[in-house]
């Protein structure tokens, strides 16, 4: 082992701060500490929580219900990155994987711009892209938005899911039983919002936060610096990936996302319904904006289901601690969203559990 | 079962052995088929091993080959791992209505290359033409027979303390082909396919006690390690470090949120070895143009045993399982 990574788990060791609870609230930092096997190595009164990083665990099934209802459609096609296709809605086993089996039109892409070019080939079609993610994925959406617009590809739409990041934290650390004491912040979330984008939890929330790369080391030397901001009882925000995030991020993409979407009231997994926590297309761009095009309406109402994915996102229990998990609930047959994802918090302990 | 079919069936998890183990086997009541090798083998003259494979790849041309290379491949290749040599083929033709004659000429010819390379006969076939839209342009189907030659390989003969060896780089295929369907990166990532039966003669010939081959095709090098251990008195420790993955396999595994230990091969092999064998093969194989990134990469061991466990090159360790599956493109 490299003696940098030695240092780093011994420092951490021998930091006198009982038990402590971290969270890490980007689905590539889950998969890389289970990945790196990093749970196994880390003293035991360190606990790592996956919080509402993931983009398709926080997204409700109502939401899915709603691209299931429009995937029925015969003129409708829906373009969506692979991982959103596995996940039910309401209903056990109902998802976009079992819809295209039995005739739906649903595409994998890699990028919201191969749904515009998908919607160009095909003109008589219309094209409809699950603008799932955070801030990362919101500047592509922007880009691909403003080339259809551009290019009067007005058969493409954007069925919007994108979240930020902030409202959901406050809403998160607002929970009477929240327990966790210092956050990992997104490398990727703070390369477009900046680590400035963090730093109303160190500064009004009182709690350690440090923007973390996404390598072994990198995720260890985050783990590190917040341990020794608990242990000297100094909460603040630093900047552990400075190589790639800077204080205010990136202006053009920020101004791309200004330019489409104007926050909304949205719907989370586990944590209800947040005040402008989500990213809706602009008047303007109305016609470019699916649930507009088509009608879509997302229902409000609770559904009830046995899986905790929401308990696990909010990092109240960990996912060997639902009932469903590994018998009911598996990455093959997911019943909620986290074990769906190879960046949920169930499919990671599933997949590289120790 | 689920109600109808979906592509998690094709995937090589634990939904196709479902499939396998709940319909097919019950129906066919075979005690060859039950073993579910890569290839039967069978009574005659003298003993010999029979096995088929259909091919739906898409692209039908991608880096480093085209479906017709690959269906001689992998049916190859499913005998050559059972200790047979490959010797004559079956070659099935399911076509799609428009499916462009250059193109067909083009795998016809690659397949007969391929076939000549190794050395194998195609010696019966078949064609048949669906209407537009019932076919993606083309579907191959191979069977194959050869004699076997080296009897006895099989997963319960593998022992506490053997080495595993994988004759060279892993997850070539897997990635090559999601990126050329992706038409998002391009590189020189190539496909590793290409037929295994000299690699495997090489070794088996050289009396070492090897316990068993398989070359890990869909569902990659850590599902084929599980089919292993599932179920066995012994587990299996991988090395991270030592496992070799090519720079540029490992970059687009990590932009597309999948991982090289589960995307396919269509030219390697796994081969576990007895201790004092595994330097010998090792070597072996590194002389063999099929072989020459071979590495060990796990030991068998008493502990853990029906699991299959990797040390991570960081330094922490977690257990590996089947995929489970289809691999999907993740969000970012």
């Amino acid at each position: 082992m490299s003696s940098k990574r030695e240092k780093l788990l011994q420092y951490i060791a021998a930091q006198n701060v009982g038990e402590v609870c971290l969270m890490e609230v980007c689905g590539t930092h889950t998969m890389s500490i289970a990945r790196n096997g990093i749970k196994s190595m880390l003293p035991a009164n360190i606990h790592l929580l996956s919080g509402p990083g993931c983009p398709v665990c926080v997204t409700p099934p109502q939401v899915i219900d709603a691209v299931l209802e429009l995937s029925s459609r015969p003129d409708v096609t829906i373009a969506s990155y692979g991982d959103m296709l596995r996940v039910p809605g309401s209903r056990p086993g109902d998802s976009l994987l079992q819809r295209r089996a039995r005739g739906a039109d649903v595409r994998i892409v890699y990028s919201p711009v191969d749904a515009v070019e998908l919607a160009q080939a095909e003109p008589m079609r219309e094209f409809v892209f699950l603008g799932a993610g955070f801030e990362t994925t919101a500047p592509g959406t922007a880009a691909a938005v403003l080339t259809a617009k551009e290019q009067n590809v007005n058969n493409f739409s954007v069925f919007s899911m994108l979240k930020t990041v902030e409202p959901a934290l406050r809403a998160l650390t607002a929970a009477p039983d929240f327990r966790v004491q210092g956050f990992l912040c997104p490398g990727h979330v703070a390369t477009i919002i900046g680590s400035e984008g963090f730093r109303f939890l160190a500064d009004e929330l009182g709690s350690p936060a440090v923007v973390s790369g996404f390598e072994g080391e990198e995720i260890l030397l985050a783990i590190a610096l917040l341990v020794k901001q608990i242990a000297e009882g100094k909460p603040q925000l630093q900047n552990a990936y400075p190589q790639a995030v800077a204080p205010n991020g990136n202006e053009l993409a920020k101004n791309m996302i200004l330019r489409c979407f104007a926050p909304r009231s949205d719907l989370w997994r586990g944590l209800g319904e947040i005040p402008a926590s989500g990213l809706a297309l602009k008047d303007e761009l109305a016609g470019f904006d699916a649930e507009k095009k088509f009608g879509i309406t997302v229902s409000a109402a609770q559904v009830h289901t046995a899986c905790r994915c929401g308990d696990v996102i909010t990092g109240r229990i960990a996912p060997g601690q639902c009932p469903l998990f590994g018998t009911r609930c598996t990455p093959e047959d997911p019943v909620g969203p986290c074990m769906v994802s190879s960046e949920g918090a169930c499919a990671a302990a599933y997949k590289y559990g120790t | 079962m689920d109600e109808i079919i979906t592509l998690d069936y094709g995937s090589g998890g634990g939904k196709t052995s479902r499939l396998i183990e709940q319909m097919i086997l019950p129906a066919m009541n075979s005690a060859e088929l039950n073993r579910l090798g890569d290839g039967a083998i069978l009574p005659g003259a003298g003993e010999l091993v029979f096995s088929t494979d259909s091919f739906v790849v898409s692209p039908v041309f991608f880096p480093g080959g085209d479906i017709g290379k690959l269906s001689v491949c992998g049916t190859v290749n499913d005998i050559a791992m059972c200790g047979g040599e490959p010797k004559y083929l079956s070659c099935a033709l399911i076509l799609e209505e428009g499916f462009p004659t250059q193109d067909l000429q083009r795998i016809i010819d690659s397949l007969a290359k391929a076939a000549e390379a190794a050395g194998v006969k195609v010696v019966t076939g078949d064609t048949k033409v669906v209407e537009k839209g019932r076919g993606d342009g083309i579907y191959i189907n191979t069977a194959g027979i050869g004699v076997l030659k080296y009897p006895g390989l099989s997963p319960d003969a593998i022992q506490p303390g053997d080495q595993v060896i994988v004759s060279g780089t892993v997850g070539d295929h897997g990635t090559a082909v999601m990126l050329a369907r992706s038409k998002m990166m391009q590189g020189d990532l190539v496909s590793d396919c290409q037929p295994l039966n000299r690699l495997s003669d090489a070794i088996l010939s050289s009396g070492a006690e090897v316990r068993v081959l398989r070359d890990p095709t869909r569902g990659g090098v850590a599902t084929t390690l599980c089919e292993f251990t599932d179920g066995r008195a012994f587990g299996i420790e991988l090395d991270e470090a030592a496992i070799p993955i090519r720079p540029q396999v490992k970059a687009a595994c990590d932009m597309l949120g999948l991982d090289p230990l589960y995307c396919a091969n269509e030219g390697k092999l796994l081969c576990v070895v007895s201790p004092q064998d595994a330097q010998r093969v090792l070597e072996l194989m590194k002389n063999c143009p099929e072989g020459t990134d071979a590495a060990i990469i796990g030991t068998v061991t008493a502990e853990h045993s029906g699991k299959t466990v990797i040390k991570t090159e960081f330094g922490g360790s977690r257990i590996l399982r089947k995929l489970a599956g289809a691999q999907l493109p993740r969000i970012c």
